[in-house]
């Protein structure tokens, strides 16, 4: 299996579920509703490219033991408080950009013609971002929270794409959080993630 | 059967979400195939995260089947739909329902400097004096405007 798209498609369910923690407890209204639209598109595009590497999506999506999951562990933090989550919002957009435009030119045309579809609602995700960046980017506490997520969104990217990340955010290289290893909070995640397809393996009818 | 017959019945399906258009308005299906009483369809979501997918998906198999014919739909995810394929008619159609259509895609995606410029229409009065409320909205397609003239919220049809 394709490793980089597994990965991209992991990144893309993790995160989307971590967003979606926010639906109905954001500090304004219109983050509710942007935090579960982004939610529900990134959760859109993990099914699109787990679609691409086999016929059973959710079976790709929630039958794996936690080990075999490829996301990057900047996605499986549980961030707590909203500048760390704007934080991460911002730089995982940074990040998946580079990635998403590498893949756009990809020789697969199906896997290049997917990325181009997926960067099209991408481009609303960065401006959320790039309105919430530029709201918080002198604070202190938002600072904070990118120099400490910095190394983890540089794991989000291949080593050779780092050096083009960190000259778009305008920050400099460090040792990066790398994919492979997970954080214990993706352990919390699975099990909440996977409850309703362990509980009923023939499918769940609602 | 003919492909036109099929193209005729796919104008009776309304999109699940804003039903005041058919998923022939939206421009979402590329190419019906018709031969040997099997019928193949090409279709493109609008967005890959829309709840809607399945229910369009179907609702074009249940038309074909009902015409007497073997449906195959096969969903195509890739880059050819974008919000310029929605018909004029659609447009109208979404703008008479209060939603404001989308502005035309430029050479690149849009950008948030365009989504702030007051040049975006009040479906409701017609007055441009309008100012975005949030990039998002009930659905993945839509964002949230005010119309400074009329003090009416408004859904916009995103430009994908």
């Amino acid at each position: 299996m394709n490793e980089l798209l597994l990965g991209l498609a992991d990144d893309e369910l993790i995160v989307g579920w971590r967003d979606s923690e926010w639906t109905g407890i954001a500090p304004l209204l219109e983050e509710d509703v942007a935090f579960s639209s982004i939610a529900q598109n990134e959760i859109g595009h993990a099914r699109a490219v787990y679609q691409l590497l086999t016929d059973d999506a959710d079976a790709l999506a929630f039958d794996r033991p936690l080990d075999e999951y490829r996301c990057a562990p900047l996605v499986e933090l549980r961030l707590l408080d909203w500048a760390h989550t704007i934080a991460r919002r911002w730089l995982y957009e940074e990040a998946d950009r580079v990635r998403i435009e590498a893949l756009m030119s990809d020789a697969d045309p199906q896997v290049a013609g997917l990325a181009a579809k997926i960067d099209r609602e991408e481009a609303y995700h960065r401006m959320h971002a790039e309105l919430w960046h530029a709201r918080l980017r002198d604070e202190p506490r938002f600072r904070e929270a990118v120099a400490e997520l910095w190394p983890y969104a540089l794991g989000v990217v291949t080593p050779e794409q780092r050096a083009e990340l960190a000259r778009r955010v305008g920050l400099d290289e460090v040792d990066a959080v790398e994919r492979g290893t997970h954080t214990d909070e993706l352990a919390e995640l699975w099990d909440e993630m996977t409850m309703v397809r362990r509980s009923a393996p023939a499918g769940a009818q609602w | 059967m003919t492909a036109e017959q099929i193209w005729a019945a796919f104008e009776e399906i309304p999109d699940p979400e804003i039903p005041v258009v058919s998923l022939v308005d939206l421009g979402v299906i590329r190419s019906v195939d018709v031969s040997d009483g099997h019928v193949r369809v090409e279709f493109t979501p609008t967005f890959l995260g829309c709840p809607a997918l399945e229910v369009m998906k179907r609702a074009l198999e249940e038309k074909v089947t009902a015409l007497g014919a073997e449906p195959e739909v096969q969903v195509i995810a890739d880059d050819s739909w974008s919000t310029d394929k929605i018909t004029a008619a659609g447009r109208e159609k979404l703008r008479a329902a209060g939603f404001a259509p989308p502005a035309p895609r430029e050479a690149s995606a849009p950008k948030l400097v365009q989504l702030q410029s007051a040049v975006f229409r009040c479906p409701y009065c017609g007055s441009t004096e309008t100012r975005l409320e949030n990039i998002f909205g009930p659905t993945p397609c839509r964002s949230l405007r005010y119309c400074e003239t009329c003090r009416q919220p408004f859904e916009q049809f995103k430009t994908i």
